[in-house]
């Protein structure tokens, strides 16, 4: 069979697919697919990179990529590559404000992480808009994230920690 | 020794370091002092086994044999295991997990940061990607030597005894042999003397800021590199191989 599926076609697919973990961003959102290769026919290539080193949401995401994909009659081959490492920039503005809008501060920028003790990054409450907050751990629920309260509404709340 | 033969044996050093780290860890799964604290060790651990995954893969590959991550991680005898003895030191109280940590974050740090210049690009992508957490372990096991040098009496005395103790341990992190000499000639690697006197500052910086004291000198041990081990490596093998040794190739 040969269809004239095209590579935008595919990421259009892809959008399907959610991270397993923070289930309101989507792969293409998160910025762990970085191509989309075609190979003769339906025969597709998905690159991917993980997001930290232990992720265990990687292998689920490669699976649910291959699964929504061959759902179209595709044949797909899906990579792992760890260059260029994923930085939280790779974040899409649409998923950003998707974290936000779920209760997850969404990454900030950050001073030098190369320097031990930097400034303390402010990180406005998901909920009040608050910036009167405070780091309660540097290791939230998953590796991606920290965990912080607001001190005006109280709020607990997951931030997605910055990497870059 | 062959250049491949030197270079799967760099890898398998490096990832030993990061699961023999990782696994003692995952110990603290249940145990931790707070709840955050027991989340964020269980989350360094989860890090350090991803390094030592991606280091085991490539190995793998340069070995070329059938063998895969799992198998090296899980089907070897102790002999064969190449980290250094620090990371395989009990995990005590929380005070010397953190010392222990501490030691090892500011070793992997400047370490990675020279990896990432590596002629060989593998080596320079899981530097890349590993320093990026690295750089938050390091803070976390910084601020918390602080914290507990410079809190209670009793924090700092245990603390204190805990830094005495494993900086037995510490010249082994430069220890080079001739592996790391072939790999050097060929730019992949670069001499652990360069970054010595930097690991050393960085350390006592933050050792000051804690009030506690390094010991000016101290018996150092070593051998971890060779496979010979403390006696703590065998009890920990025994639980991190069980699984498989006993269903052999099992999945889940
Ligand atoms: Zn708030």
């Amino acid at each position: 069979m040969t269809t004239d599926i095209t590579a935008e076609d595919i990421w259009e697919f892809l959008e399907d697919v959610k991270d397993p973990e923070v289930p309101v961003l989507t792969v293409v959102d998160l910025g762990v697919v970085r191509e989309v290769n075609h190979i003769e026919n339906d025969h597709w290539q998905i690159i991917i990179t993980p997001t930290y080193s232990g992720c265990p949401a990687m292998q689920v995401i490669e699976e649910d990529i291959k699964k929504r994909l061959e759902e179209e009659g595709l044949q797909i081959d899906v990579k792992l590559v760890l260059h260029p490492a994923w930085t939280t920039d790779w974040i899409s503005e649409k998923g950003r404000v998707k974290l936000e809008e779920y209760g997850i501060a969404p990454p900030q920028d950050e001073a030098d992480k190369s320097v031990l003790f930097g400034e303390k990054t402010i990180v406005p409450c998901p909920k009040c808009k608050s910036k009167n907050t405070k780091l309660v751990s540097q290791f939230g629920s998953t590796a991606c994230k920290a965990h912080y309260q607001c001190l005006d509404c109280q709020e607990p709340f997951d931030y997605f920690k910055c990497l870059k | 020794m062959t250049k491949e033969k030197a270079l799967f044996e760099y890898l398998i050093r490096r990832a030993d370091d990061s699961l023999i780290l990782g696994h003692r860890l995952s110990e603290w799964c249940g145990h931790g002092p707070i709840l955050e604290e027991d989340i964020a060790l269980t989350n360094l651990a989860l890090d350090l086994i991803g390094q030592a995954t991606e280091w085991f893969q490539y190995a793998a590959e340069v070995e070329g044999e059938d063998r895969d991550e799992d198998d090296l991680a899980f089907m070897r005898i102790e002999r064969e295991y190449k980290n250094v003895l620090l990371v395989e030191q009990t995990n005590g109280d929380f005070g010397k997990t953190i010392v222990r940590q501490f030691l090892f974050d500011h070793f992997q740090n400047l370490l990675f940061e020279k990896l990432l210049e590596s002629e060989d690009e593998q080596i320079a992508a899981i530097a890349a990607k590993s320093i990026k957490e690295v750089r938050y372990h390091l803070k976390h096991s910084s601020e918390w030597v602080i914290r507990l040098g410079d809190g209670t009496e009793e924090s700092h005395k245990r603390v204190q005894e805990s830094l005495t103790d494993l900086s037995r341990f510490t010249e082994e992190l430069f220890f080079q042999d001739e592996v790391d000499q072939i790999l050097n000639k060929e730019g992949i690697i670069c001499d652990t003397a360069d970054f010595k006197d930097q690991y050393y500052k960085n350390i006592q910086a933050v050792i000051d800021e804690a009030t506690l004291q390094l010991p000016e000198k101290q018996w150092q041990l070593d051998g971890g590199r060779k496979g010979v081990h403390s006696e703590h490596l065998g009890f920990l093998l025994t639980e991190l191989q069980y699984m498989q040794r006993t269903y052999p190739n099992m999945k889940w």
